[in-house]
């Protein structure tokens, strides 16, 4: 990576990271959201951890592994939004005709994105300790979330980059969230595979990818060290990855050529 | 035909017109249409399909089994939410000037109160009817009897007017989408903290207290009761729907007061 590249990438991501940072409605939900609905789905399904096979008798470690995933989802929507409001408000388009290389015009929000991905990580993790989790991998395990965490944030804010850069509209970025809470609905984000007796749910939640995402993030909380569970949660998280910036890297193209 | 015929006919027509154009709009736009579908839909499969086993846990009895246990949480959510989303629609329509316009244009300005109201049941009719189906299709059963499942449908009715009533003060007083999340959080936490996914006796904890006098609780165990066809705390959920109605209307009546005076 040449001086000049790695120069526009890091004053993007500073951008980037001081325009989520200085926005009260973009920070407040990455906090407020997982950390209400932890509450309300750690305490309404307590229950559950009475069930013959449940693999823990401490449903907020078995449930705060969900918080990482919604916070990954709140990085498409701010990265998405953001970029769409540059799109919107031409800032964009006077960037693209700069002679900054183009890679950069991307690779700056998303390295923006690690950032806060890996900062929202760690107060999930405070804030699973303070309610009463344990996190049996250990400080070990608590810089492995916080890698994964990152990767997802980066995956989904790729997500978020594609739709702003195809629709260059906010208000269609925003409209994506619903889509992809979807996914958290229909895995195994509220109770183990092995106890998901619907039929056709199991099936889905089998094939959907995000519960193996949270499957990667639980393991470290309620079995320790599950080498099964973590490279099916890396390898999600980098296949989504991958996905991601190949479609970043068509839809920016596709943008240019209209600059 | 008397003053009094005649304002009430005035009312009316400012009521009816202003629902037949939000419906219009609202059936028009898939943004808007789709998702008000989706969602309960969504939310009643990832409770009741993937959340079954909780019906299995140690002290769990529900005559009807847990799809309708779900069933009737998703009818409350689905209810409340078609008001609350009314409120949406009234926000943008200031935002947009549209509102602002209509207040000029209205005889009788409690007409677009009552207008939007009829926009809220309308959505409630359709998204109940879609949820109803799929529960009915996925053999949902039932162990109240007709009187019972029209009660239940009431019990929606009301809290379809709960929610947008609360939006809809919200919507006059700010005339502003970006009060949405003001609309929608206090809704979204009076409902997931009543007994969402075990009955309330199975709640420990501060969730137990704080279940216990949230109005939310009221709607779950009447809806629950009728559709199982027990009927020990119907009264206190209608009562409850009742009283929330009242206040509310106050509440955004005092809103249309407070846009009237606003510069």
């Amino acid at each position: 990576m040449s001086p000049a590249l790695v120069t526009q990438v890091g004053a993007l991501a500073g951008r980037s990271i001081l325009k989520t940072a200085r926005q009260p409605f973009q920070v407040f939900p990455i906090i407020f959201f997982p950390a209400i609905l932890l509450a309300v789905n750690a305490s309404g399904l307590r229950a559950a951890t009475r069930l013959p096979g449940f693999p823990t008798d401490s449903y907020i470690s078995f449930a705060i592994a969900v918080a990482f995933i919604q916070g990954s989802m709140f990085a498409l929507i701010n990265t998405g939004t953001n970029l769409a409001e540059d799109i919107e408000s031409g800032f964009f388009n006077r960037l693209a005709l700069t002679p900054m290389h183009r890679v950069s015009l991307i690779a700056g929000s998303l390295a923006g994105v690690a950032v806060l991905g890996a900062a929202q990580s760690i107060v999930y993790i405070l804030l699973g300790l303070i309610a009463g989790a344990h996190l049996l991998a250990g400080v070990g395990g608590a810089v492995v979330i916080v890698v994964l965490g990152s990767i997802a944030a980066v995956a989904f804010g790729s997500l978020g980059c594609v739709a702003a850069l195809r629709t260059g509209s906010g208000e269609a970025v925003q409209g994506l969230f619903p889509l992809f809470f979807v996914f958290i609905f229909l895995s195994s984000s509220n109770l183990p595979r092995q106890l998901l007796r619907t039929g056709w749910f199991h099936t889905v939640a089998t094939w959907n990818p995000i519960s193996y995402l949270i499957e990667g993030f639980r393991s470290l909380f309620i079995f320790g060290w599950d080498a099964t569970a973590l490279w099916r949660g890396f390898a999600v998280a980098l296949a989504l990855l991958i996905i991601g910036l190949v479609a970043v890297g068509w839809a920016l193209d596709k943008r240019l050529e209209r600059t | 035909m008397s003053d009094r015929a005649a304002h009430s006919a005035g009312v009316w027509a400012v009521a009816l017109a202003i629902a037949w154009r939000s419906l219009h709009t609202y059936l028009r736009r898939p943004d808007l249409f789709i998702p008000s579908l989706v969602f309960p839909l969504i939310f009643f499969a990832s409770f009741a399909g993937g959340l079954s086993a909780l019906g299995s846990v140690p002290g769990f009895h529900f005559p009807a089994g847990y799809t309708a246990f779900q069933f009737v949480f998703v009818v409350i959510q689905s209810a409340t939410f078609a008001g609350l989303f009314t409120g949406f629609t009234l926000a943008f329509d200031f935002e947009s000037g549209f509102a602002r316009r209509l207040m000029l244009a209205a005889g009788d300005r409690r007409g677009i109160v009552l207008g939007y109201a009829l926009v809220g049941l309308s959505r409630a009719l359709i998204t109940l009817a879609l949820v109803s189906t799929v529960a009915l299709v996925a053999g949902m059963r039932i162990t109240g009897d007709g009187v019972d499942l029209f009660g239940l449908y009431l019990l929606a009715t009301l809290l379809v007017l709960v929610g947008y009533a609360w939006a809809a003060g919200v919507a006059f007083r700010f005339r502003s989408i970006q009060a949405g999340p003001l609309m929608q959080t206090p809704v979204f936490l009076v409902l997931f903290l009543a007994p969402v996914y075990v009955p309330l006796y199975l709640l420990k904890g501060w969730i137990h207290a704080v279940a216990s006098v949230n109005p939310a609780t009221a709607f779950l165990n009447a809806g629950r009761g009728l559709i199982s066809g027990a009927h020990n705390h119907t009264a206190l959920g209608f009562i409850a729907a009742g009283a929330l109605v009242l206040l509310f209307a106050i509440w955004t009546l005092r809103g249309l007061r407070a846009a009237e005076r606003a510069p």
